[in-house]
Parts: structure tokens; C-alpha cells; sequence
């Protein structure tokens, strides 16, 4: 809470900027028309009319609220949730993607960092290059997997869910690996002197204890899921989904469609973060973790 | 199917081989952690050319390595024109704005405490957002060159930068700023001779995580209108073709470029900051 008044102030901050920037940033178009009409605005005109444009450079922020409520609550109200013109609708569509991606992702990779913990030959011959992969742009060979799929009769949601599994595998792999190796020596042996198995110290061992590791790389892995998913969506004219509208409206010119379709994109990014948080908090403490 | 039967033996044979060599006597040994991942890597390219042949896999479904190699060679001046325009000119120019503006944005919210305390989370939340997403309206803004691939790197490396940065101010312990306090050591000084070289270790994570994310914006942006050349384009309109030894060539392109700059950002990280526990 102690922070609260600091973000408040950021946050204004950077709404105003937004305001001075759309002023300026529109009044370029509205000063050439009336040039061309041979007008003669006064500086009260052009500010007037830069608020409310059509097709501004740049919306102003309540523009694009505006917008956001046409599209999502004003359409519940008159029970069009699931409309084409729905927000609601597009987010849900790039959500399922996102979470079925994300789900298969994780799942895979929680599989593959297993497989690393406990062979030897696995752990130096694939580690590599889950710790190379992560510097390559895998989201390059996005536009390939949907066309590809596609020729071969898969499309939908799971093309792009495939490219969202990509995506949120390798931080998994990585962060898992790094946990289930968490546990030191002194635990390690402790569970020898028990005579545990292996099956035994994996289980109550080094599964509990890579928890809080398995969590922060869930977090990156569902941003990257998220983007996986939009950009699916980019190459191929998809008419569904927020990648979608996002590319319509750079078609069209749309930019206050643009702007929701991005702040709808940032609003799900948050709610998923923050699920993963609130797990992550009741199970940490459920388990002691917390400090 | 002989050459399928055959990739399979090639898998056990050289999976079996590696088993040997990680638990043999000189596991440790540095020949034989270079050739380990080296030894599974070619095994993997070696088995999709033998299934790619075997089955008579369509070119259009998945091309061998060996194709892809040949377009490769036969392609170079097209992908070095590519390379030239999205990571010289759109990734690089938009990687070094950003990650400088962030760090000196940073430097200059570690005055004060109150806006520290409000910009850090505001950064973090933006830092998690799909920030390609602004890509459309760039190029909107900037047109369809490498300025705008600039301008979307920009913004994207930006916030990572921001947070790591003003995360790496603080790393200085208070007995530190005390020592520097009794030297009557300048606000300038104080930054330049201790908190800067004690951030570096944030510093260096947040160039690292930039590299990636510089490349990824330049090439999704070309998705959104580009001049015609360019590897997001190539690769765009490859697919639309079906030449998918060209889109395989411009991935190799982006794998080595992507990974040769997280080298050398790496290389300097292991020089400047060799004093940090995380390099020994």
C-alpha cells in the first residue's frame, strides 16, 4: 500500500504524456485540412479538434475506453458476448490457443527436465541446446508451422497452440532443470540415509523443492504463450483473435481498434500472470515455502 | 524404408555412444562436453535427412537439410541483403536506443525514491505484456523501413532494460555507500566508481533477455508492411510460396545471428563483471 500513491502518480503521468502526445500528434492532420481549406484555425479549434477523430494518429485514451466498453460490457448488456464484434469473443478465441499452448508446453517440458535430472548422457548432449534455443527468435518459424499444418489439413486453435507450446517449453525446461537440482548435498544424503529410492527422493524431494522454480519460469512461459498465440494469428488473415484485429485494423487504418485490441491483449496477459501468482502464493505458503 | 530403418539404428547407435561417453572416465573432460551435444545435434539433422528421404516427405511439408544447405549457399546475397536490413539496420539500431535511453532513464528515477518506488512495478507490468503487439501502429507511425523495426525494438527492450537497471542501482550494500560517504565522494562519483560497476551484473541480464526480444521485434514487424527486403518479409512471402528451403535458410540466418549477439554480449559480460560469483 505503501507504494500505492508512487504508481498513482506514474500512472497519471503517463496518461498525460498520452494526452500531449495524441494533441500533438493529431493536430499535424487537422492544421493541413484546414490549409487546404484555407482556413485559419485558432489554437482552441485545433485542440478541440484533435480530441474525437475518426481515425486519429495516435487515439486519446478515452477513445479507446470508449471503445473497450463498446466492444466487451456494452455487448453483454445486450447479450452479444460472443458476437464477431465482441472483444470478448476475439480474446477468448486467442486465449484458448494460448492456454491449450500453454498447457502442452509446460507439460512437455516438465517432462523433458525430469529426463534431464536423471540421465547424465541426456543432461549434456539436450541441455545445450535448450540453453541456445533460447537466444534464437523461435517466433520466425511461426508463419511456417500454420501454413504447414495447414496443408496438411490441421487448423484452428492447434497450430497456434503449437507455436505457443514452442514457446513456453524452453524457459520451462530450463527453470525446472534448475529446480529439481535445487536441493543440496546435506538433503540429498539425508534421503540416502533413509534408504529412499529414486522414485521416493523424487517425489518428496526434488518435485516439492522446485516448486518456487517451476513457478517464476510458468510466469515467463505464459507471456510467451500469450505472444505465441498472437502472432499465430498474424500470418495467415486469421479473422478471429486479437492478433487478428490487430492486423485488420493496420489494414484499415483503424487505430482505436488497434489500441483495444492491445490493451485487451495486456489486460489478459495481466489476469494470466496474476492467476499464476495467486497458485503460487496459496501453494508456497500451503507448503511452508514462504518466508 | 530402408533409409527410416537405418536412422533409427543411427539413433541407438550414437545415443548409446553418448550414454558411454557421459559415464564413462572422462565425462569431465572438455573434448567430451563440446562433443556430446555436438554428437546429438548432427545425429538429429542426420536422422531428419534420412526420414526426410526415406519417406519421401513433400518439399512443401518439410525440406531436407541438405536442400535447405544448398539454398542456403545459393541464396547468400539475398540473406545477406536480409540480414543487413532487420539486424544491422532495424535490430541493432533499435537495441542500442533503447537498452541507452532505459539505462539513463534508470539513472535518473534512482534519484529519487518516490518515483522509483511508482515506476518499478508500472515497469514490470509492461516488461510482462505482449509488446509486439504495438508493431502495427509503429509502422503505422514510421513507415514501412527500418525505422519503424527500430521503433518496435525500442519499445520492447525498453522496459527489461528499465527494470534490470534500477534493480542493479540499488545492489550496492549500504556499508559500500557509507565507505564512499566518508571518502566524501561526489552523487557522480558515487555512481560512476561504485553503483554502476555493481549493477553491471542486472545490467548484463537485461542486455541478454534485450538480444532475443531485439531480434523477435525487428522480424514481427515486418509482418506488418516492410520494404522488399528483410528476414521477416522473406519469410513471409516465402511461406506464401511454399518455398520453405528459403524460409528454413532465413531461420538458419536468425539462429546464428541471434545466437552469435547473446555470445558476444556474454563474452563482454564474462570480461566486466568476472569479480561475481554467477561467472565463476
Amino acid at each position: 500500500m505503501r507504494n500505492l500513491l508512487p504508481i498513482l502518480t506514474v500512472i497519471c503521468a503517463i496518461l498525460a504524456l498520452w494526452y500531449g502526445a495524441a494533441v500533438l500528434m493529431n493536430s499535424t492532420w487537422t492544421k493541413q485540412q484546414a490549409e487546404r481549406a484555407g482556413i485559419e484555425l485558432t489554437t482552441g479549434q485545433v485542440l478541440a479538434a484533435s480530441f474525437g477523430q475518426d481515425r486519429p494518429k495516435l487515439p486519446m485514451p478515452d477513445q479507446v475506453a470508449r471503445e473497450m466498453w463498446n466492444t466487451t460490457g456494452a455487448k453483454v448488456l445486450e447479450g452479444k458476448a460472443l458476437s464477431k464484434r465482441s472483444l470478448i469473443f476475439h480474446s477468448w478465441i486467442t486465449l484458448s490457443a494460448t492456454l491449450m499452448g500453454f498447457a502442452i508446453g509446460t507439460f512437455a517440458g516438465i517432462l523433458l527436465a525430469v529426463g534431464i535430472v536423471h540421465s547424465r548422457a541426456m543432461d549434456m548432449s539436450v541441455m545445450p541446446w535448450a540453453i541456445v534455443s533460447q537466444t534464437i527468435p523461435i517466433i520466425a518459424i511461426a508463419p511456417m508451422i500454420i501454413v504447414v499444418l495447414y496443408s496438411i489439413g490441421v487448423q484452428g486453435t492447434l497450430p497456434k497452440a503449437i507455436i505457443s507450446a514452442y514457446l513456453s517449453f524452453f524457459p520451462v525446461v530450463v527453470g525446472m532443470v534448475k529446480g529439481l537440482r535445487a536441493p543440496d548435498h546435506m538433503q540429498l544424503d539425508l534421503l540416502r540415509t533413509y534408504s529412499a529410492s529414486k522414485g521416493q527422493t523424487f517425489w518428496k524431494l526434488r518435485l516439492p523443492a522446485s516448486l518456487p522454480y517451476l513457478f517464476a519460469s510458468l510466469k515467463i512461459a505464459m507471456g510467451a504463450s500469450l505472444i505465441g498465440a498472437i502472432v499465430g494469428e498474424l500470418p495467415t488473415g486469421a479473422v478471429r483473435g486479437l492478433g487478428a484485429r490487430l492486423l485488420a485494423g493496420s489494414y484499415y487504418g483503424q487505430t482505436i481498434q488497434i489500441w483495444s485490441a492491445l490493451l485487451a491483449a495486456a489486460v489478459l496477459a495481466a489476469l494470466l500472470v496474476a492467476t499464476i501468482s495467486l497458485v503460487e502464493r496459496v501453494t508456497l505458503k500451503r507448503m511452508g515455502l514462504t518466508r | 524404408m530402408i533409409l527410416v530403418g537405418f536412422a533409427i539404428v543411427l539413433w541407438i547407435a550414437t545415443w548409446a555412444l553418448n550414454v558411454w561417453l557421459a559415464n564413462g572416465a572422462h565425462a569431465d573432460t572438455r573434448l567430451v562436453r563440446f562433443a556430446l551435444p555436438v554428437i546429438f545435434g548432427l545425429t538429429l539433422i542426420a536422422m531428419w535427412e534420412l526420414i526426410v528421404r526415406g519417406m519421401d516427405v513433400s518439399m512443401v511439408i518439410l525440406p531436407a537439410p541438405s536442400v535447405i544447405a544448398a539454398r542456403f549457399v545459393q541464396e547468400i546475397p539475398i540473406l545477406w541483403a536480409d540480414f543487413v536490413q532487420t539486424f544491422i539496420k532495424g535490430a541493432l539500431s533499435g537495441y542500442i536506443i533503447g537498452c541507452s535511453a532505459a539505462m539513463l532513464m534508470a539513472v535518473l528515477v534512482d534519484r529519487s525514491d518516490f518515483l522509483r518506488r511508482g515506476l518499478l512495478p508500472v515497469g514490470n507490468f509492461m516488461a510482462a505484456l505482449p509488446i509486439v503487439g504495438t508493431a502495427p501502429i509503429l509502422v503505422m507511425w514510421f513507415g514501412f523501413d527500418w525505422q519503424s523495426k527500430a521503433a518496435v525494438v525500442v519499445v520492447m527492450v525498453f522496459f527489461p532494460m528499465l527494470v534490470n537497471t534500477v534493480a542493479g542501482l540499488r545492489e550496492a550494500t549500504v556499508m559500500q555507500r557509507d565507505l564512499m560517504h566518508t571518502y566524501a565522494a561526489s552523487p557522480t562519483q558515487s555512481l560512476l566508481k561504485l553503483r554502476l560497476p555493481a549493477a553491471l551484473p542486472f545490467i548484463f541480464n537485461g542486455l541478454k533477455v534485450s538480444t532475443t526480444l531485439a531480434l523477435v521485434g525487428a522480424i514481427v514487424a515486418e509482418f506488418f508492411g516492410s520494404p522488399v527486403v528483410g528476414m521477416g518479409f522473406r519469410i513471409s512471402i516465402s511461406v506464401g510460396q511454399l518455398a520453405l528451403d528459403m524460409v528454413w535458410a532465413e531461420i538458419v540466418v536468425a539462429a546464428l545471428a541471434g545466437s552469435a549477439f547473446y555470445g558476444l554480449i556474454a563474452f563482454f559480460e564474462r570480461r566486466l563483471t568476472f569479480w561475481h560469483p554467477s561467472q565463476h
